[in-house]
């Protein structure tokens, strides 16, 4: 299955939520922020959300800025 | 009395707040936070980087001592502001928002209109708004008007430690918000001289990051716009002399010697 995150297409597996695609990048630890097709996904929604092909990400996070 | 600023019903004793950009590393950032004594640091927003994993800035700012004041650095019109405001609060750190909308044409001078805009759509959705706003007294009022938590015109252009060319706009702002919110000055301060001018002139605090990051030597600046700020603020509540075309001795006129 396909989808794009930040701008970049990946390959995912089938069925896989939002949570299990975060696991996989080892992000789950960052306070981080996501947007789904140009919504917000609460975190506490990202392990119902099931990723669908085509789906487009934003994972965010804070970095150093004035 | 103590003497404190408010913000949106939070009190705090520092009235120098400190961006987290542009240091050589978290190490110094870090280091220099604690010898500015700042309680608020700004933040921006950016994609994760998933080829390259990089270790979480928040790993050095103490959440606990530290408010996080996320911006919307990098957004040209209002719609990105709103969106990257909306990513900010759902990292779950803050609901406030130094908003920033920028056109993209170089100079760095925020665009008043789509700030307005933008302003009044993040307000409405519970946002605790802190604007980056021109020297303009007329935005500076509709800002307060739809219900932001501060104003925060620029001194002089982002990054050019450039100081406060035109104290007189501050002022009329500074009038303008007549302490219905705090005026804070964000941007251009160079030096600790130039932070005391805007906490004289009344301003209630300052934003630094250029200044302190790019010194040579970030920590001992840091501390030394503490300290700017400190006395622009002592000056202030303690109400300086006017100005006068006419000098005056400082010294008796009378029972001087040889007359």
């Amino acid at each position: 299955m396909q989808i794009r995150v930040n701008g970049k297409d990946m390959s995912i597996e089938d069925n896989w939520t939002l949570l299990d695609f975060l696991n996989s990048l080892r992000l789950q630890e960052e306070r981080i922020a996501v947007e789904r097709n140009q919504e917000i996904v609460p975190r506490e929604n990202w392990s119902m959300i099931h990723l669908s092909n085509g789906d487009e990400l934003e994972i965010v996070r804070f970095v150093g800025g004035g | 009395m103590t003497d404190l600023l408010h913000i949106a019903g939070q009190k705090f004793h520092s009235r120098l707040m400190v961006g987290t950009g542009k240091y050589a590393s978290n190490e110094l950032m870090k280091e220099s936070l604690a010898a500015s004594g700042t309680e608020i640091v700004t933040v921006a927003v950016r994609r994760v980087n998933l080829e390259q994993p990089e270790e979480s800035l928040l790993h050095y700012i103490d959440i606990h001592r530290y408010t996080l004041l996320p911006n919307t650095a990098g957004c040209h019109t209002a719609e990105e502001a709103v969106r990257t405001a909306r990513l900010a609060r759902a990292a779950g750190l803050s609901n406030w928002i130094k908003l920033e909308v920028i056109p993209n044409d170089g100079t760095l001078l925020p665009d008043p209109i789509a700030t307005v805009e933008a302003a009044h759509q993040l307000v409405s959705e519970g946002f605790i708004v802190l604007p980056y706003t021109t020297d303009d007294h007329i935005v500076a009022r509709r800002l307060i008007e739809i219900g932001c938590a501060a104003v925060m015109p620029l001194g002089s252009a982002i990054g050019t430690g450039q100081g406060l060319p035109n104290p007189e706009r501050i002022l009329r702002i500074i009038e303008e918000a007549n302490g219905r919110v705090p005026v804070i000055v964000d941007a251009g301060i160079g030096s600790p001289s130039d932070a005391s001018l805007a906490l004289e002139l009344g301003a209630d605090a300052v934003l630094v990051n250029t200044a302190i990051a790019k010194a040579q030597n970030p920590v001992q600046m840091a501390a030394a716009m503490a300290k700017g700020v400190e006395a622009g603020r002592q000056a202030y509540l303690a109400g300086r002399i006017p100005k006068s075309p006419v000098a005056s001795p400082s010294s008796p006129e009378e029972q001087k010697i040889g007359n």
